[in-house]
This record gives structure tokens, sequence and C-alpha cells, in this order.
């Protein structure tokens, strides 16, 4: 064939692409291989592809929708991780005559795609995987808003998870750490395929994230039982508001400026570059306005857990909830105003510099009373430390440390000699570990029961939490140590000896953490093997306070039977006092969304459309653009979205649950 | 809206589930606002770099060399006037006649098109000229912005047809006035961002 | 005389720093114990910033542990009270503590922020001495693909990697770079300011220790990052004098071409020492028109300010293999320049 032919059907792709002369990346992709082949055998022996398909891949139930965004996250923490490890292990070698076994071609995209995947691909489908499983369940109803865009936004998520798992066996990812400032991410400076890969994973995942955004918000504000005003709203709920608020607020700001890098590598023009009146201060600012609330998008779910743990483990009423809400809006509207905290050292003013400063420092106001008002639910509380709880201690006492170290950055003649160093390292980690993954965490082990019927076993879980926690602490210990002796990131190799005892320290710590993770796995399989005797019947099994607590668990494709009427905030525990019965006749037909393939359909159009442009696939872009939009249009055409669940089959299911209860008393 | 949805009436007050079946309001003129919102701030960006890189001209022409008033004032016409004709669409549909309906959305789409053929004539005109978006990091912002608008337009249109083949085969059911409502306001937005565009980077350019 | 941010800042430092010294034990923790005034303030601000904050944490921390043991279930002595949720004296404590730190934080940040403002002249060269009669060493970095250049205008030399300053004596830094941001950073001396293209930085500092000090980019730019490390000597002002006409012996002259060579990636760069530099080079290289022909930004600009070339200016553009795309990337590729219209008025320009 001719050369011009090859360019032509293959773009940019050449074997070179395929990384066979890296040792790692092949070991890597022959273990991905093995693995999937082995789940493609096991699915094809048990003859699992069509219930797969049926029950779970074209699901529009929130409930399935929001485990498999939790399993996407735990399977892209495991690739986190590894990069995470492989980072350690340069950083604890890599002195002097030694240059570590990452060259710096390599140890660069890895701690590019551990931030990117950490925050995008962990972070994010762990949040609105616990928003998607709790939050119609605790507003007492059906489904969500618009149950096929969930579906599409979950399938979107991945798309973009298997485009940044794609770089890693075909060409390469981003090496410009992971918010790829021009004028380094420009064409100039990275003209391969790492960067476009970074620009279309983000793209495609960020419109599922916007779309499930717009979906949960409207959700929560038409969807509640009657009777729940905004007030009455779990702390949860509450929080996903904000948060979903937020991220239709940011994400379209995300979209928009990486449209712009991409018509500069793509089509030439001069947005961030450095020439013909380009200007990257443009992407630095634009990138944070999002990147800023997206911390908080992050933070405020795990709020909500803790909230609910701590009222449900202490078995006490929410100390202070309207100034727990109050305190939410605040940091919802306040995380706009502090943007360039991040970019003190760029030569702003000093006036500009101290009023980011100071709002920095303001949102620390509000933070500080919800943890005070987690404190006040414990006193006088009679608390069950089962493992949630535990977390929710763990965090307390973490977070108020990353909040302090937090705060002292945004004093910004600090922040002069703390940027960009592992202290700061430190402390971000410590409030995304010690807040977000342990709220995820919490969340994971307190709503487990309901999604699945049995709890999990509480002493891997044990294992798991001391696990992290004494990891975190031997891991990031030492970095904000090194950040105080002047020592910054990114770096992978390093000249003076007296600062390896340390990272060696951090690489321990490591291992620990890694141990928490595989403890965690452990507990998943150990709890799945021994579920008959985790089994819960009863659906209520931590003695809740929220409605979610009041059906069954797991709770039936159509969540409640009657839609409950709202009195009181804490409604099931109203309930419980109360003396509430159960209703067990007069069941109605319901009406649901039904199932559809156009989710995986669209989003697998879009990934094979990301792939093409990435590697100036021209035709292929063409025709999967064409098919996008077909498939788009054709779906519109499917006006047959819902059914409706007989009463019949109502009645065969409340009545097996009614057996149910009846052989627990 | 939410106070009135969820207020308990009298026989709420004792009970603590629905015997009946609950129907929340439909989400999806909400939910498309809110869908509108996000993109409003995708071209606040560009409105926002507009007006930071609207000046750097990299020692090319400006949009006092280049911008063609008249042609623009033509284009602007077309788009008010496929909103006008877009609002008696609306009118015939919530009256449910349906062949009136289809025709003043026929009518709404020509003007689209030919706001659409005399953007695409200005675009080729300027890139024949030297003066494509790779000129300078005004050139690039201005194309940007102006051209993003046209994709949406495009988008709407296509929408638009999808919508005159529906309208067709199934009538002006509730499902469908529900669409035509959530493009109508699709199809005003973009009026009101071209308001913004006409005024912020036209006028002010030649002015 | 400055105004001081508090009281005693000294005291407050040594009282934090017991612990921490002890844990130390001989490690140098150069943030923590720097050499030059700027960074010692800076210093001191986190220590008074960060004993302000332990004020409300420590208790928060003691308090949930004592919580977390006291209320625990098999504790049946303790008080439970289930439907205790609200206190308004309570609640008025929770948002006041907090609210009350940070007012007196924010007025520390405000004043701090201002007096150390990389940007503003020194006023002060230690506590109590005065810097208005002492003439600062005018210092022009640039960052380059991964190297530090470091120009001395008034002594009419450049060196490469290596960075030298007389004690007691104001260093004025005027920072830009020649392809991607990095970050100019001496811990020892003062906090770090960015050296991004096209623009210049600022950075006003002093040492006041003679010795020798790590200097780096402390942001990720490339792949030679890891290793655009220099050393920073402060020297007394007659080995400064000593080593200033050390480096004026030599041979070597840093001129427009001869700087397009060094722009060149490379990692791992030796020192290098250069007798004499072009007039006028830091400025070519902050508006981008070392290489001939190239219209310089400045000029650009004003002509941008005018409202453009017209018409005229929109075949302005000269075509070349553009260095930067060839030097860094796989591809070749075709890269454009505006090309300048008068090239020696542009050289003078400042």
């Amino acid at each position: 064939m001719s050369p011009d032919l090859v360019k032509f059907i293959f773009g940019r792709l050449t074997w070179e692409a395929i990384p066979l002369h890296e040792p790692i990346l092949l070991g890597t992709f022959i273990v991905v291989a093995l693995g999937g082949l082995a789940t493609l055998g096991l699915l094809t022996r048990y003859k699992l592809w069509g219930y797969l398909w049926r029950e779970w891949l074209t699901s529009v139930d929130h409930k399935k929708i929001g485990v498999m965004y939790i399993i996407l996250a735990i399977i892209m923490l495991l690739r986190g991780f590894a990069d995470a490890l492989m980072m350690r292990a340069q950083q604890a070698m890599a002195f002097g005559d030694n240059a570590g076994y990452l060259p710096s071609h390599h140890y660069d995209q890895i701690f590019t795609a551990h931030g990117v995947i950490m925050i995008f691909f962990v972070a994010m489908p762990l949040v609105t995987g616990l928003m998607n499983l709790a939050v119609p369940l605790q507003i007492g109803a059906r489904d969500v808003a618009f149950p096929f865009l969930n579906n599409f936004s979950f399938w979107m998520t991945v798309g973009g998870a298997v485009t940044v798992m794609l770089s890693l066996f075909v060409g390469e990812f981003a090496r410009t750490g992971w918010l790829a400032y021009p004028p380094l991410s420009n064409l100039a400076y990275s003209p391969d395929v790492g960067v476009d890969y970074y620009i279309w994973a983000l793209q495609i995942a960020g419109v599922g994230t916007t779309l499930s955004g717009i979906n949960l918000v409207v959700t929560i504000i038409k969807m509640r039982a009657p009777g729940m005003s905004l007030m009455k709203m779990p702390v949860f709920t509450w929080t996903s508001l904000c948060t979903n608020v937020l991220i239709v607020a940011t994400f379209p700001i995300l979209t928009a400026t990486l449209a712009l890098l991409t018509a500069d590598r793509y089509l030439y023009t001069n947005f961030f570059t450095n020439d013909f009146g380009g200007n990257p201060m443009m992407y630095v600012n634009l990138i944070w306005i999002w990147g800023h609330p997206e911390v908080y998008i992050l933070i405020l779910p795990a709020f909500g857990v803790f909230s609910e743990v701590v009222s449900t483990f202490c078995g006490k009423r929410l100390f202070g909830y309207s100034s727990m809400v109050y305190a939410t809006v605040v940091i919802t509207i306040l995380s706009y105003l502090v943007w360039l905290h991040h970019f003190f050292t760029m030569g702003s003013g000093a006036s500009v510099n101290s009023f980011f400063g100071i709002t920095t420092m303001i949102i620390s106001i509000p933070t500080g009373a919800k943890i005070f008002n987690w404190l006040f639910t414990m006193y006088r509380g009679r608390i069950r430390y089962e493992v949630p709880m535990l977390w929710t201690v763990g965090f307390m006492v973490t977070f108020v440390i990353g909040g302090m170290t937090g705060v002292l950055l945004a004093v910004p003649p600090a922040d002069f000699v703390l940027h960009n160093s592992l202290f700061l390292i430190a402390h971000f980690h410590n409030v995304i570990i010690g807040g977000v993954v342990f709220g995820m965490f919490a969340g994971i082990t307190y709503w487990f029961p309901k999604a699945f019927g049995f709890k999990l076993d509480p002493f891997w879980g044990k294992v798991s939490f001391w696990c992290w926690l004494v990891g975190f602490w031997v891991a990031f210990t030492p970095l904000y140590v090194l950040g105080l002796m002047g020592v910054t990131r990114r770096v992978s190799h390093f000249e003076d000896p007296s600062l390896q005892i340390w990272f060696v320290i951090a690489a321990i710590g490591a291992v620990i953490i890694l141990c928490g993770i595989i403890a965690f796995i452990v507990q998943i399989v150990v709890s799945v093997l021994n579920r008959e005797a985790l089994r819960d019947e009863t659906g209520d099994p931590w003695g809740g306070r929220t409605l979610e607590w009041s059906t069954s668990s797991p709770p039936p494709a159509y969540n409640f039977a009657f839609t409950p009427v709202v009195h009181q905030l804490d409604a099931w525990w109203d309930m419980k006092a109360r003396g509430y019965e159960r209703p067990t006749t007069g069941y109605i037909p319901i009406h649901m969304p039904a199932n559809t393939g156009a989710g995986v359909i669209l989003a697998g159009i879009s990934t094979v459309l990301g792939f093409a442009l990435i590697w100036h696939i021209w035709w292929l872009a063409a025709v999967s653009f064409v098919a996008l939009a077909a498939a788009a249009i054709a779906h519109t055409f499917n006006f047959k979205r819902d059914y409706y669940i007989p009463a019949e089959e109502v009645v065969r299911v409340e009545d097996a649950r009614t057996e149910a209860l009846r052989s627990l008393t | 809206m939410a106070s009135h949805a969820h207020a308990l009436t009298e026989a709420d007050k004792n009970r603590f589930h629905m015997t009946e079946e609950h129907h929340p309001e439909n989400g999806t003129l909400l939910g498309f606002w809110i869908y509108l919102m996000s993109d409003c701030l995708i071209f606040a960006v560009l409105f926002a770099t507009y007006a930071v890189l609207g000046r750097n001209y990299a020692a090319g022409p400006s949009g006092a060399d280049l911008f063609d008033l008249p042609l623009v004032a033509v284009n602007t016409g077309l788009l008010l006037f496929s909103s006008i004709t877009y609002g008696f669409a609306m009118l015939s549909a919530q009256a449910g006649r349906k062949t009136p309906t289809l025709v003043w959305l026929a009518v709404t789409g020509l003007f689209g098109l030919g706001f659409l053929s005399l953007e695409l004539y200005e675009f080729h005109h300027l890139i024949h000229e030297g003066a494509g978006p790779q000129r300078s990091a005004f050139l690039s912002s201005f194309f940007t912005l102006v051209g993003t608008h046209g994709l949406h337009v495009t988008f709407g249109i296509i929408w638009l047809v999808t919508l005159m083949v529906q309208v067709g085969q199934r009538g002006l059911d509730e499902a469908m006035k529900r669409r035509l409502m959530c493009l109508s306001m699709f199809w005003h937005f973009l009026d009101v961002i071209w308001i913004g565009v006409f005024s912020f980077v036209y006028l002010l350019g030649v002015l | 005389m400055r105004p001081k941010l508090l009281p005693s800042p000294r005291v407050l430092a040594k009282l934090a720093l017991l612990p921490a010294l002890l844990a130390l034990g001989g490690c140098d923790w150069v943030v923590m114990n720097p050499s030059g005034d700027i960074a010692i303030q800076q210093r001191d601000l986190i220590i008074v910033a960060t004993v302000l904050m332990l004020v409300i944490i420590v208790p928060v921390i003691a308090l949930t542990l004592f919580f977390a043991w006291k209320y625990r279930r098999s504790n049946e002595d303790a008080p439970y009270d289930p439907d205790w949720h609200h206190s308004t004296r309570l609640e008025i404590v929770i948002w006041a503590a907090p609210l009350v730190i940070i007012t007196i934080l924010g007025a520390v940040t405000w004043t701090s922020t201002h007096l150390l403002d990389p940007y503003r002249p020194l006023d002060r060269l230690a506590p109590g001495r005065s810097a208005q009669h002492v003439k600062p060493l005018k210092v022009q970095v640039v960052a380059l693909d991964w190297k530090w250049l470091f120009i001395y205008p008034e002594l009419g030399v450049a060196t490469v990697n290596e960075l030298a300053a007389p004690v007691d004596t104001p260093i004025d830094f005027q920072l830009t770079s020649s392809s991607v941001m990095n970050s100019f950073y001496v811990p020892a001396l003062a906090g770090q300011i960015y050296a991004m293209p096209g623009m210049t930085t600022q950075l006003h500092a002093v040492i006041n220790k003679p010795g020798t000090f790590d200097g780096f980019s402390a942001n990720f730019s490339g792949a030679g990052f890891s290793h655009m490390r220099f050393k920073f000597h402060g020297m007394s002002q007659a080995n400064f004098d000593r080593w200033a006409a050390e480096v004026r012996k030599g041979d070597q002259r840093l001129d427009g071409p001869r700087y397009l060579v060094l722009e060149k990636p490379s990692e791992k760069a030796p020192v290098q020492k250069f007798a004499s530099v072009d007039a006028g080079l830091f400025d070519k290289a902050v508006n981008r028109c070392v290489e001939p022909g190239k219209m310089c930004q400045h000029d650009m600009m004003r002509i941008d300010a005018n409202g453009g070339l017209g018409m005229a200016g929109v075949y302005n553009v000269t075509t070349l293999e553009y260095d930067k795309r060839v030097r860094r990337g796989q591809e070749g590729g075709l890269r454009a320049f505006v090309a300048a219209l008068c090239a020696p008025k542009s050289a003078e320009a400042r």
C-alpha cells in the first residue's frame, strides 16, 4: 500500500504506538488482556451476556447505575493507585547516580495520569455513584427525573475512562501535569497524542458529568415525596443538590476551556500560544474557575455522608441541621471566589492576592461550623463503632489537619514558599483522602446493605480502615516534611541523599494504603461468599433515620410500593417513632421507565469518535460523527420509554417481603 | 413551585404514605432550562475570551477592517424574524393546529438556513482574504465565538427538521408540545446570544 | 522601620519551633531555616498562621477523641440525649470561633501580602537595617529549556545555572521564560515566582548569610525539568567582585545567535559563563524577537493598540521551520511568525 493510503487509513497511528518495547506496559497489557479474556469467557460459560445486557448495561434503574459507577471507580482506583506506587518507588530510589527505573518520559505520564484518573475517574464516579444510589431513595422517588439520560451519562463516563486506559497500550498519555497548562500542553511543546488523549477523555466524560448534574438537580427539585420541603431534606440530599448545582455551573467552563485548547491543537488557532497575541494565562484562570469548585463538588457529598453516618450511629438527631444546610450553601457560593489562590505566584498584585487569600480563608468558617456540628452530634450520643462511624471519626481527626494546612497555603506569602512543593501535595491528599475517600468508603459501607441486602464484613472493613488511616499518615507526613525542606513536586530524580529516608517512609506508607485497598476488595469477596450470615431482611440494618431505610434491601425496582408522605426531617425515624405500620394491601400498578440500549450505543460511538480524532483518522471521525448524530436522532423516535409494573407483580414482591419480615419476629 | 408541589393536603396530615399513584411534576422544561444555562456558561467563556483577546490583532487586520456591517445586519434580521416565526409556530401548536405549525416551523428553518448561509459566506470571504482563525488571537476568538453560535444554529435546524417529521407522524400530543417548547427555548436563547455577539463583537468592533 | 505583623513573631516562632526543632535532629529544613530576610519573614508568617489555627484545631481534635471515647455505646454511664439537636448559644460559638481566628488571620494576610509582595522594592536588609542607601543588584533571569540564564546588566556578564550575589545587598530580579512556564525558586532566599514566556515578573530579595544554596524550577516544564537546578552563591562583597572579575576574564560572548543556540533544549546543562552580553538581549528574549526578522511583541502590541495594520497586515507572516516545534516535537512542521517591520528600532526599544 502506498504511504499516503496508509496515512489516510490510520492517521497518526503506527506500529510504533504500540509499546512492545516497554516491559512494564507489555506486562500490564498481558495481565489486562488475560483478565479480560477470562471475564469474557466466564460470562459466556455461564450464559450471563443476556442477563448483563438486560439487567445492568441497559438499565435505567438509578440504583444499578449507582452501583455501576462505583464499580467503575474501584477499577480505576486500582489503575490510579498503581501509578501512585510507581511514583513512590521511583522517588524512593532515584538519588545521585541511581536514575531510578522510570525515565522522565514515562514518569511524566504517570503523574499526569494519576491526577487525571483519581479526580475524574475515581472520585467523580464514586460521588456520582453514591448520589445516584441514595438520593432518589432518600427523597422517596421511583427513579431520577431523566432515567435514560442517567444511563447515557454513566456510559459517557465509561467512554472517558476507556479512552484514558487506551492511552496505556496505544500511544501515550499527556506529559503535562493533570491540568495541562499551556504553552507546555500546546502543539509547539506537546505535538504527540498524549494531550489529545487527555482532552478527549475529559470531554467525553465531561458530557456525562454535566448531564448527570442536570438530572440530579431536577430530580431533587421536582421529585421529592409530598411533605418533604427543602428544609426537611436529608443532609446528604442537600449536599448532593449543591454539588450538582456546582457541576452544572462549572463543567461547561471546563468543556469550553478544553475546546479552546483543542482548537489550538487541531485548527492552529492562537488562544493559548506564545505568539500571535495568544495568552496562556487565560487558560490558567479558566481552568481553575472550574478546578476550584470541582474540589467542593467532591467534598460536599462526603460531608453529606458523614452527616448521615454520624447521626445514625450516634442514635441522635443531627446537631444544627439548619446551620449545616446554610454552611453547605455558603461553601457552594464561595467556592467560585477563590480560584486565583492556585496561582498566587504568577505575579498578580498584592491586593488581588490578598483578596483571594481572604475569600479562601472565609470558606474555612462554614467548614469549621460543620465539624463542630458533627462533634456536637456525638455529644451525648450512644456511639456504635460500626465501620462507617470509624471512617467518620478518622475523617474528623485527619481532615482538620488538611484544612489547617489549606488555610496556611491561602496566606499568599506563605504560599510563595510552599506552592508546588510536596507540602502542597500532602495538603490536598490530606483533604481528598482524609475527606473524599474516607467519606466514600463510609458511604459505600453504609449503603451497601441497602443496595445488596447484606452487610459488608466488619472485620475486613476495620482492617481496611486502619490500613488507610495509618498508611495515609505514614505516606504523607514525610511529604509535609519534605515540603518544608524545599522539595517540589513532579521531580523524578534528586541530588541530596539526605532526603531519601523520607521518600522511603512515604513509599512504606503507600504500601500500607495498598493493604487497605486489598483489604477492601477482600472485604467484598468475603461478604459475598458469606452473604447469608450477613443478610439483612429488615431493610434497616443500622437503625436508620431517612426514607431509604423504610423500604426493603435491595429495594424493588419501583423503590416504594406507596410513595411516602413526609412530616419531619428524619422521616423514617419519625415513622418508626409514631408506630407506622407497613401497608400490606391496596397495591396499584406502578409507572416506570423502560430500559434502553441507546446509552451504550451513543457512548460507544462517542468513544470511537474520540479515538479517531486523537489519531487524526479523519474518515473514521466523520463516519462516527454521522453515526452519532443518526443514532441520537433515531433515539428521539422511540416514544415507548415507559411501562407499568402490574399490580399483581407488586403484590407478589410485597407479599414476599411481608413474609420475610414476619419470619423475623 | 416546590412549596406548591410539596405542601400537604389535610388528608395527608395523618398518613405516612400515598394510597394513590404519586405523579411528580414533569421536569423536562426545568431540566432543559438548566441545560441552557450551562450552555450559556460556554458562551460566557467564549465572550470572556473575546474580551481578553479581541484586540490582539498580531499586527494584522482588526474588526473595523474586516466586518461588513450591512451583511451582519441582514443576518441579524434573519435570525430575529426566525424567532418571531417560531413564536407563531408555538401559538399554532398550542391551539393544536398541525398544518400551520408545520408551515411556521418550515419558515423558521428557512430563515435559519439563510442565516447560516450568510455566516458561511462571511467566513469563507474572511479566510479567502487571509484573515482566518490562525492569523491572530483576535481572529481565533472571533471565529470560535461566532462559529460556536453557528454550530448551535445548525444543530437547531437538524432538531427542527426532526421535530417536523415527528409532528407529521404523531400530531401535536403532549410529548410533541413539550419537545417543541424545548426547541423554542433553545431557538430564542440563540437569538439572545446573537444579540450579544452582534453588539459586543460587530458593533463595538466597527465603531 | 516597617511595621510589625504581630507583637512578637520571633517569640511565637521560638515557642512553636521548639518541638519541631527537637524532631529535626540537625536536618536542614530550609523553608523553616532560611538565610534571606524575605524567606525568614515568610517562615515567621507560617509559624504565626499555624499557631493561630492550632488554637482551634487542637481543641477540636481533643474534643473529637474525647467524645468518641466517652459516648461509646458500652459506656452506659454517659448521658444519652437522642433529641438534643439545637442550642443557639452553642451555634453562635461554633460560627464565631472560626470567624474570630479568620478575622485575625485575614488582617495578617492583608498586611503581610502587601509587605512581602515580590514586586515591592525592599525597605530593609534585615530587622533594623534599612535598605535605603544600598544600591540593589539587578539580575535578569531567563528560564530556558531546561536551564537557567542569569544576566547581570550592570556588570555586563551572564551565567548559566550559576547565580551569585553579595550578602546584604537587595537583589532585583526580572524574570521571563523562552518557551513554557517555569517557577524560579531558591528556598533559602525567598519565595518563588513564575517565569513565563512573553511576560516579565519581578522578585525582590536579599541574602543575609554567605553560603551556597539550591535553586531550581518549581513548576513542571517538560522532560528536563528534574535537572533544571542551579547553585546560588551568597558571597561577601569582596568575593562577589572577585567572582565578577573572574567571569569577565572569559572569552565567551552572549549575543543573539549564541542565545538561540543556548535556547535549544538540553538537559543537565553545565555551568557556563559569559564575559559580555549584548545590551537589550533580555528585552528581546521577553519580546520573543531574538531571532532576526521577527517582530518584537511590544512593537506588535503598540501596533495593535493603534488598531492593527489593516488588510495590509494580513500576509505579514513569515513562514519558516519554527524552531520549537522541531526541537521538541517528533514531526517537523510549518509555523509562522509576524515579521518585523523595522528591526533596528525594535532592538533599542524598551
